[in-house]
């Protein structure tokens, strides 16, 4: 039989989606293999956003590693903040400030409605509901701004440092964060009334990409996708970090484990989330924002330029950085797309002899083999949605 | 009362296969023999004192100059018991681990990357390739040795130039 034959006479075809198709958030190439629109095994191929992030970072000092997590999860660069300076206070054995905490927690909060917003607006997007997106932009927007003026940056923020945070949460952020909470809730209300009832987006999201919870324990999903199949765990509550436990809120769960459930427990989160964050907004100490060690913690950069002392000091913590004692650790945050954890082995020096992501992205993207395989093609499209992957953190 | 649990009844079971055990920041890890890697896994996942359901990640560390290079870590977290543990394993250039995806499925991709990452080789992985670098890619670019801009070819002017061998 000739090759055009066997092509011919066979029912599967092998089809290529990504990498640069449009709904496939960034970078994903999956090879499916499709008996006429049903799939036989979906196949994703990552890397291609690969950059070497842990190589790198062996070479960096520790508090040098800072801008490098912004550009993993880049929709919620709080959250790789939060994840990486947590990890290496860990291993310095650093308590700090309880105003720092309550920073964190607003900024990690902030991030992940940021998130949730984006991943929902890209999901109905891909689905056809053009006006979610720009809705969601929207708000996230006013996120962008609150980051703008709590440190200068929209997208790639390094706000969180080692010791603390670099800056103030001043009175204008918390006038703007309050004026935010008190827009979002009937933001939400108005999202609800679009896509919860709608025809179209239970037909395509019902019943699709169904993982039972003890699958998606096995392949490793964490975070909403995880809490969507019944799965009660949010690293928040189950081992608080930072002042989590202080706050009232709740941890939204589904039952069915399918798209439609993923997107009710994204939609919960940011209610839960905005709760968390007018708690913490109002409850916040005054007191310093970062721990009082020189060794840790640059000074302010005004005065690098006006005293000599400073201006030494600036330089020696740029130069040499801060040694960490040996041993190793891992520490992990619940992150908009779920554990995000920072594994360091520490060699005693200024730079970690070895760094390893653990990305939620990543080992979330293992399980759309079995969401996708007796579904249609046209499904393909909300189960990774529903997965929002982002490629950054997911190829690193 | 976690710890003992973690420490104590994981070192009685196993005895001598059970190498090294450090507390450090509250963190629990045992250094294993290979041949009994499989074994302790399959116990820590089903013990219901243990219950280790979660396999949270498996990593790859290089501490080349020493007589067995690398290490291949092992994550692991109780959702019901709500704690954690790290198995470790040491193993030189060329020899084999065990893969754990028979237990945990999702250590498939991880699996993948230690071996993209390092050139560890896993027996019994359903599909062993690299996952980030391309498939006909030279070297394991998280080993000591390889460099931080890689190797010189034309492709990559600015690498290191390549030693002959």
């Amino acid at each position: 039989m000739s090759e055009r034959d066997e092509i011919i006479s066979s029912n599967v075809v092998t089809m290529h989606m990504g990498p640069q198709h449009p709904s496939t958030h960034g970078v994903l190439h999956l090879v499916l293999e499709l008996d006429g629109e049903k799939i036989l095994r979906a196949l994703p191929d990552i890397g291609y956003l690969h950059r070497g992030t842990e190589k790198i970072a062996e070479g960096l000092l520790y508090h040098q590693f800072v801008p490098y997590t912004d550009r993993l999860d880049y929709m919620a660069a709080m959250s790789n903040n939060l994840a990486y300076v947590q990890a290496v206070e860990k291993l310095l054995d650093l308590e700090i400030p309880d105003r720092a905490k309550y920073i964190r927690v607003v900024a990690a909060e902030l991030s992940r409605i940021a998130s949730h917003l984006l991943a929902i607006g890209a999901w109905a997007l891909d689905l056809g509901a053009m006006s979610i997106l720009l809705y969601a932009m929207r708000e996230r927007e006013i996120i962008l701004d609150i980051f703008e003026m709590l440190c200068g940056s929209r997208m790639t923020l390094t706000y969180l440092r080692v010791g603390g945070a670099r800056y103030d949460f001043t009175p204008q952020c918390k006038e703007a964060t309050l004026k935010f909470l008190d827009i979002l809730p009937d933001r939400l209300d108005e999202y609800e009334t679009i896509l919860t009832g709608n025809r179209i987006w239970i037909k395509r999201n019902k019943g699709v990409g169904v993982i039972s919870a003890d699958d998606a324990v096995a392949l490793g999903l964490t975070g909403p996708a995880l809490r969507a199949s019944g799965v009660r765990w949010d690293i928040r509550k189950d081992e608080p970090y930072l002042v989590y436990d202080r706050f009232e809120f709740d941890v939204p769960t589904g039952a069915n484990g399918d798209c439609f459930d993923r997107y009710a427990v994204r939609m919960e989160e940011m209610r839960q989330a905005a709760r968390i964050i007018r708690q913490a907004v109002n409850e916040m100490p005054d007191g310093p924002f970062a721990v009082d060690d020189p060794h840790i913690v640059p000074p302010p950069k005004p005065d690098v330029y006006k005293n000599m002392e400073s201006l030494i000091h600036h330089f020696k913590y740029v130069s040499h950085g801060f040694k960490v004692p040996k041993g190793e650790i891992y520490s992990a945050i619940e992150a908009p797309k779920g554990e995000l954890g920072v594994y360091i082995v520490s060699d005693g020096s200024e730079r970690p002899y070895r760094l390893k992501i653990r990305a939620p992205s990543f080992m979330n993207l293992q399980t759309i083999n079995h969401l996708a395989t007796g579904r249609y093609l046209s499904d393909v499209i909300a189960i990774i949605s529903s997965l929002d992957p982002v490629f950054g953190e997911c190829d690193k | 009362m976690n710890d003992s649990t973690l420490i104590q009844k994981i070192r009685d079971t196993f005895g001598d296969d059970v190498i090294d055990t450090v507390v450090f920041r509250g963190e629990v890890t045992h250094l294993v023999k290979i041949a009994s890697l499989t074994k302790i896994l399959n116990f820590v996942k089903t013990d219901p004192a243990v219950r280790m359901n979660c396999l949270v990640d498996v990593i790859g560390v290089d501490y080349m100059g020493e007589a067995q290079r690398f290490e291949v870590v092992y994550h692991l977290y109780s959702i019901q018991k709500k704690h954690r543990l790290r198995i470790k394993v040491r193993v030189g250039d060329g020899e084999h681990v065990p893969s754990v995806t028979h237990i945990w499925a999702g250590a498939n991709w991880p699996e993948r990357e230690i071996f993209d990452m390092f050139g560890v080789v896993f027996d019994g992985h359903p599909d062993l390739k690299r996952i980030y670098m391309a498939e006909d890619w030279e070297g394991h670019p998280l080993r000591k040795d390889y460099p931080l801009r890689g190797f010189k070819d034309k492709f990559n002017p600015y690498g290191v130039e390549k030693e002959d061998s």
